[in-house]
């Protein structure tokens, strides 16, 4: 009825007249009535919210298992054919100077864990009892994971512990991590490469401030050290000073580099970046854009136009990575959703998992949407973005 | 994305009808609903527990009035307690008796600190004062490039020099003293909360500009990790106040109710848009219906105040129920809304709008062929455009660049919105009464009470719209 072409738009006109006209009357009469009732508003009650000393894993957790999986990128000839295992993808040697094993555990480690210390406690009551569930349920939503999420996680168990099998906290722990891994199943987590399509195309998209330009940044440096040539283009033409910020990044990289006037047209900036690689015959282009609110949808129809003119270029478009700030919280999923459904986003990019934030949404993300989580972002440096390994990433926030 | 706690409350809500008095296992069931949206809005789980609990409280053995059903009642509670843990104390900034007045900003990386301080630049300066802005983040490339070219479009002074951040701040309040500006803004750059080095160097800039007001720019998609930040920050700078960024996005915003319960300072101010001048002092009513998920109603309530002349938009709304609305006063209506805002956005306003109007598209440009249309109808033709014949019609069409079935199409649809008002009208007519004779005058008072339940379910909740889930829609629409 309400078809964009033919819609009435006298009649909504109408409504809009009549509701604003009904919301300034309501108005009125509230506040005529306010006057009678009025609350006496109790002062903000400052609830102490002890200080807890959240992250993961304990500062002498154990080095973990995968010793070298973690420096991101690709040859520049990887096989196609190969492209669903992670060596197609991941090039094994970090750079000899560089601290080559940057890990989530590591690097999370350097806080006191959030769940550590609340499975610590599990533990001690000896039995599970409703205490148990309580805290368990609190430990998964301090973590982002959501309430949806964690009763579907908890409520199998709760089962089980009735059904006897889950009979002591450390089996309720234990069936709690098989159940988390179990969510993350996706396995190819690989940026994909191929030598034979020149010029690869990633586009990094996301909402403002999560480090799409940080990102590809430490992406361009990853690909360059391995020999890959790259060129980033700067399709943020919105924000002050972005198209310098990774200009930057290009240059301590030795990346090429393609800007737009600012407030210009992302779309043609990134065609234009994929062109000049094509000319040059340079492997990957990294295409930046502005960060934008899932629900502005004229930014996100811009957006769809990024994709679409980027798709007409000399190029292959093979990842389309979503950039979500570990320290987001139940919007990431809506976010997820609208970019991904402008967009086709390819994987997740966590940023900032170094912080306090464990980037539990990634879960529900994943789980509810499909889309795999392909790197995490562990600190400011060149070389802090690695491959997202689920284990690990489970076992950081378990330890 | 989530339903509302309006709708989660629906099922509850009508088994609890007709029951005088809640039990505690009623309240129970209420309460699970109300932590479940509290969750889902991000609130910090502590934070729920109290708040969960001191609801629990005042809802057991409420009375169920009169004037609402339970689910109202129990959401009036809720709001009233979000409201007061969110107000409070407002911040009233107070300008430093010798001059310049210090703000620092600080936050994590991505939190829009370089925004938020042009915009609260910005915000000075409409207060008369002239801000000097100090770039400290050295950090992130080109952070003060972002800063000057912000700080050129609002014509505010910018000072940075490379090298330290301790340094540059300590020169650029000298700077600032020099030039004889009275408010001085310090943009530091992000760092994480457990990062020890980065966080003695805000410490170090704090103690060198010793800053009048410490800002906290929280970002409001933040998680449950926006406590553990806000406290780490407040223990090392002392907050005064919290801005909260990117509120202009769908993020429910749950982390402003936390980190105001954490280190208990209020939320100054919060950035509605990514234009310069979309910021504004903080509404802590608008933010718990927000947490709620309960529409932005007295955002659309305050405009529509500023905008409509009170007495044409009740006559304007009475005309229409009772038929007499004519494309004049269709015109001067239409005026009126342009003046709130582009129409798509005040329509995503309105809360229980069905998604088709909402997502329906209100072009500009059919808003201005349409008004070029009736412009080129003589007064007569506005008032009656059944005389609109054939020569007329062209005549309208020449007169406004459109085709002859553009006219027609007009007409028809403004017809078809006439019999449509008349009908929600008539409802509200007494039914009986006036017997079955002409759709006689409907008395202004009733026409008028019936709009405003209408759009407010039955008052007396500020800033709810009424809370049975079906609110702020005339029964056609349902």
């Amino acid at each position: 009825m309400f078809e964009s072409s033919t819609i009435n738009i006298v009649l909504l006109i109408g409504v809009l007249v009549l509701a604003t006209g009904g919301i300034v009357v309501l108005r009125n009469r509230r506040s005529k009535a306010a006057a009678a009732g009025s609350a006496g508003a109790a002062a903000a009650t400052e609830s102490a919210m002890g200080a807890t000393g959240s992250a993961w894993a304990g500062p002498d957790s154990e080095t973990l298992e995968p010793a070298k999986s973690d420096e991101l990128g690709a040859g520049p000839s990887a096989e196609p054919g190969e492209a669903k295992s992670d060596d197609s993808v991941v090039g094994d040697e970090a750079e000899p100077a560089e601290p080559a094993e940057v890990t989530v555990k590591e690097r999370a480690g350097r806080t006191r864990s959030l769940f550590a210390s609340a499975f610590q406690s599990i533990r001690g009551r000896g039995s599970i009892d409703a205490g148990t569930w309580e805290e368990l349920e609190e430990t998964l939503l301090r973590a982002d994971i959501g309430i949806g999420l964690t009763t579907r996680l908890l409520d199998p168990l709760r089962a089980a512990a009735k059904a006897g099998t889950i009979r002591t906290p450390d089996d309720a722990i234990n069936a709690l991590r098989e159940a988390m891994t179990a969510q993350l199943t996706t396995t190819d987590r690989g940026l994909h490469l191929d030598a034979g399509k020149k010029p690869n195309v990633w586009l990094f998209v996301g909402v403002n401030g999560v480090g799409k330009t940080t990102t590809i940044g430490k992406i361009g440096t990853a690909q360059t050290a391995l020999g890959t040539t790259v060129l980033m283009a700067a399709g943020d033409t919105f924000r002050a000073a972005a198209a310098e910020q990774l200009l930057v990044w290009a240059e301590r990289c030795g990346a090429a580099y393609v800007r737009g006037a600012e407030g210009g047209d992302p779309a043609s900036v990134i065609f234009d970046g994929i062109q000049s690689a094509s000319a040059k015959g340079i492997d990957l282009v990294l295409g930046d854009t502005a960060g934008r609110l899932q629900n502005k949808s004229n930014l996100m129809e811009e957006l769809k136009k990024v994709r679409r003119v980027a798709d007409k270029a000399e190029g292959t478009v093979n990842e389309v990575l979503l950039v979500i700030d570990a320290t987001t919280g139940q919007n990431g999923l809506s976010q997820a959703r609208e970019f991904a459904a402008a967009t086709d986003v390819t994987g997740v990019v966590l940023t900032k998992l170094d912080g306090s934030a464990k980037g539990g949404i990634v879960f529900a993300i994943e789980t509810d949407l499909g889309i795999p989580v392909k790197l995490v972002g562990l600190g400011e440096g060149a070389h802090d973005l690695v491959v997202f390994d689920p284990a690990e990433y489970v076992s950081a926030l378990f330890e | 994305m989530f339903d509302s706690l309006g709708d989660r409350l629906q099922g509850i809500v009508k088994r609890l009808k007709g029951k005088g008095r809640l039990t505690e296992a009623d309240v129970d069931e209420v309460m699970s609903e109300i932590r479940t949206a509290l969750l889902e809005a991000d609130v910090n789980v502590g934070v729920v527990r109290d708040v969960v609990a001191r609801i629990r409280e005042q809802a057991i053995g409420a009375t169920v009035s009169e004037a609402l059903d339970p689910s109202q009642q129990i959401i009036k509670i809720v709001n009233a307690e979000l409201v007061a843990m969110l107000g409070g104390e407002t911040l009233k900034i107070t300008y430093a008796s010798q001059p310049p007045t210090v703000v620092l900003m600080a936050g994590l990386q991505g939190s829009g600190k370089t925004t938020s301080a042009a915009k609260l630049a910005r915000w000075f300066k409409s207060q008369g004062r002239q801000p000097i802005l100090i770039g400290a983040d050295l950090q992130r490339p080109a952070a003060v490039e972002q800063l000057r070219t912000l700080g050129n479009q609002i014509s505010v002074p910018v000072f940075s020099e490379p090298g330290d951040p301790v340094a540059t701040a300590r020169r650029g309040l000298e700077e600032a003293k020099r030039l004889g500006k009275d408010v001085v803004i310090v943009d530091t750059a992000g760092r994480l909360a457990i990062d020890e080095e980065m966080m003695r160097q805000v410490a170090d800039i704090s103690t060198t500009v010793k800053p009048n007001y410490t800002f906290l720019v929280v970002d409001a998609m933040t998680g449950q990790d926006a406590v553990s930040v806000a406290d780490a920050f407040h223990q090392r700078l002392s907050i005064d106040g919290v801005i909260l960024s990117k509120l202009d996005g769908d993020a429910r915003g749950g982390a402003a109710l936390s980190v105001k319960t954490v280190i208990g300072r209020p939320i100054a101010f919060a950035a509605t848009g990514e234009k310069i001048d979309a910021f504004e002092q903080f509404h802590p009513d608008r933010m718990a219906g927000r947490i709620l998920g309960m529409g932005d109603m007295l955002t659309l309530i305050e405009q529509a105040e500023k905008v409509f002349e009170q007495d044409k938009a009740e006559e304007a709304a009475q005309r229409m129920l009772e038929g007499q609305f004519t494309l004049e006063d269709f015109l001067e209506q239409l005026q009126q809304l342009k003046k709130m805002g582009p129409l798509s956005g005040i329509m995503g306003m309105l809360p229980g709008m069905p998604k088709e109007m909402k997502n329906a598209q209100i072009g500009d440009d059919q808003v201005k062929v349409t008004e070029a249309i009736i412009r080129s109808m003589t007064l007569e033709e506005r008032r009656d455009p059944s005389i609109i014949n054939g020569s007329r019609r062209s005549r309208i069409a020449k007169g406004s660049g459109t085709e002859v079935a553009d006219i027609n199409r007009l007409v028809k649809q403004f017809t078809e919105m006439q019999k449509m008002m008349k009908k929600m009208g008539g409802l509200a007519k007494p039914q009986g009464k006036g017997g079955k004779g002409k759709p006689g005058k409907i008395n202004k008072r009733q026409a008028m009470q019936q709009l405003g339940d209408m759009f407010g379910g039955q008052g007396g909740i500020p800033g709810l719209p009424g809370a049975d889930g079906s609110p702020g829609l005339p029964p056609f629409f349902k």
